[in-house]
């Protein structure tokens, strides 16, 4: 079995498990936020009213609590969303609610990282589509609707159709200028926006070896633009390395076995990669920068669970740093910890002698909602993980999914620009 | 089952614009419904009936995890949706939450079906019946748990064996 099949395996009391399998999951961790959390109180208020008992929850302590998309509140159903949710954790006993102006809080999936909330081995699953981030340390990692969420927060199970995998084998050092983004980018143009439609999407190879537990990150986090159930890393000294400095340790790491079986197996070589972007309007259309640079653009957006980790940050102000901005540039980092370190490290005085704005950790502009939407027309460069219609704002407007190195690159000239043309 | 087509001639018709971001706050079914699929059709909310049916490609409803997505849709009277292939989460969220019935249809039953045809729609025959053109057409069977929830009323009132 491979490690999706053995953490699915174990977390349904089987001895093994195959593709197509239909098991119910013991669920580790589960996850609501501002979107979500309203959504499964509705569901909830519904079984209610059914009859059914809803007082208590399968294990609050396995249940954690971002406020993310409509922080900071623009209007009132957005503020009261967050004190229904607020009422929720009080009335449940969650003790893990990271709210928005109370210290540490950010984007849901960030969250999980930084707060090491999630462990290797783990069956975790998150009321957002984007849960699969969290693969990368070595956790099953999926994210469902309101239904789906609810009935585990009552009953910590949940039923799973055992996904094939697809083996993705990164060979190689990416190049300067280029990034993990790039890479996924390019996966993304290759397969397709549902070329791993209900499939678990696993990396490794030793270019996932070299990289940074934040672009592993990145990585599984836009597994979800190909349409895949799951993005899953093995494990490896990084991942404790990382886990250690947050305090976590206890945990039993699972790797896939020596014969693991793959539906399908893609290589890349990614030291030739160049820098990517996804022009509008979709995650898999692609084009090398250099081909589509020089277009004008409105606004660089460096935001998102997708691009506004530390290194991201670290990134873009390498970009910035003894330069200005010449377009509308916001700059988000993912959480309050990410931002205490952006800012104890002299990046976030960057950004500001750049010009660009630094706000608070929110998914606002992300998805469209508030804090920085585009008006029609506007052009965006942005380290976020869709360009849909509409997905920032109007849906006349346009969106370049790009890395943190060209989104900063971009900022300056205020066309798309490849870092290394700069 | 039995309605009308509206059809759309694209794939990946994604959650954004099924139900636009900026509605995530609403929570209030029938707020929802009002803007289900404006981003692509302003005018949705307007025509359609109770128990029409939306016909489209491959990969409906990729993107975004929320449930508005079937909500909107289901709230304004679409019982079922008739694509080449679904995205995952939605097809969940539709099945779990009972919502509509994600079917799934041949590439060329899609080019065949135009908008306002008149569909029947027999899942115990997995048959697609166009009473307009007079043809039918074979939609693929559910598995058999997504059978077993369907016919249960969602993943709440589904009792596993």
């Amino acid at each position: 079995m491979n490690i999706t099949e053995k953490i699915l395996a174990r977390a349904s009391g089987k001895s093994s498990v195959a593709p197509d399998d239909i098991i119910f999951a013991n669920v580790d961790k589960a996850m609501i936020h501002d979107v979500s959390g309203p959504g499964v109180i509705k569901v909830f208020e519904k079984l209610k009213k059914e009859g059914m008992n809803v007082d208590k929850l399968w294990d609050p302590s396995k249940v954690w609590v971002a406020e993310d998309h409509f922080v900071p509140s623009a209007e009132k159903i957005s503020a009261e969303n967050i004190v229904k949710l607020s009422k929720f954790t009080k009335e449940y006993g969650i003790e893990k609610h990271f709210k928005y102006g109370m210290g540490q809080y950010g984007i849901c999936h960030t969250l999980s990282h930084e707060e090491a909330l999630v462990l290797p081995g783990e069956v975790y699953v998150g009321g957002d589509s984007h849960t699969n981030t969290t693969g990368a340390m070595g956790a099953f990692a999926c994210g469902l609707g309101h239904t789906d969420v609810a009935y585990v927060l009552l009953n910590g199970k949940i039923w799973f159709k055992v996904p094939e995998t697809l083996y993705f084998k990164i060979n190689g050092k990416l190049p300067q200028g280029v990034m993990a983004k790039d890479v996924i980018l390019k996966i993304i143009g290759d397969i397709g926006n549902d070329g791993a439609a209900y499939a678990a999407m696993e990396f490794g190879g030793n270019g996932i070896s070299a990289m940074s537990v934040e672009s592993r990150l990145t990585l599984c986090n836009m597994t979800t633009e190909a349409g895949a159930k799951n993005g899953i890393i093995e494990p490896d000294e990084k991942t404790s390395d990382y886990l250690a400095q947050r305090g976590a340790a206890d945990y039993t790491p699972v790797h896939g076995d020596k014969d693991a079986q793959y539906a399908k197996v893609y290589e890349y070589d990614v030291s030739e990669l160049e820098p990517i972007v996804a022009k509008p309007y979709s995650p898999e259309n692609i084009a090398v920068v250099r081909e589509v640079s020089g277009i004008p653009l409105d606004k660089s957006y460096i935001g998102s669970c997708t691009g506004a980790k530390y290194e991201d940050l670290e990134a873009a102000a390498g970009v910035l740093m003894g330069r200005k901005v010449k377009i509308r540039t916001e700059v988000l980092p993912a959480s309050i910890s990410i931002y205490k370190r952006a800012m104890e490290n002299g990046l976030i005085k960057i950004f500001l002698d750049a010009g660009a704005t630094v706000g608070p950790p929110t998914c606002g502009a992300c998805c469209g909602a508030h804090m920085g939407v585009l008006a029609k027309d506007e052009v965006c460069i942005s380290t976020t993980n869709r360009n849909f219609p509409g997905r920032m704002g109007h849906v006349e407007s346009q969106t370049y999914l790009a890395s943190p190195l060209v989104a900063a690159a971009s900022a300056v000239t205020g066309k798309i620009t490849d870092p290394r043309d700069l | 089952m039995a309605g009308n087509v509206i059809k759309y001639e694209r794939d990946n018709i994604d959650t954004d614009v099924i139900l636009p971001g900026t509605y995530l706050k609403l929570h209030d079914y029938d707020e929802i419904a009002k803007h289900a699929m404006e981003g692509i059709d302003p005018n949705f909310h307007a025509r359609v009936k109770k128990g029409d049916f939306i016909v489209a490609g491959k990969n409906f409803g990729c993107g975004s995890s929320r449930e508005h997505a079937p909500i909107a849709l289901s709230h304004c009277g679409i019982k079922g949706v008739l694509a080449v292939s679904f995205a995952r989460i939605f097809y969940r969220n539709s099945v779990d939450g009972a919502f509509l019935l994600p079917i799934e249809i041949q590439e060329e039953t899609y080019k065949k079906i135009s908008d306002g045809d008149e569909l029947e729609v027999d899942t115990q025959k997995n048959e697609v019946r166009n009473v307009t053109k007079n043809e039918v057409y074979t939609m693929k069977p559910f598995s058999e748990i997504v059978s077993k929830i369907i016919a249960a009323g969602g993943l709440f009132k589904y009792k596993p064996d």
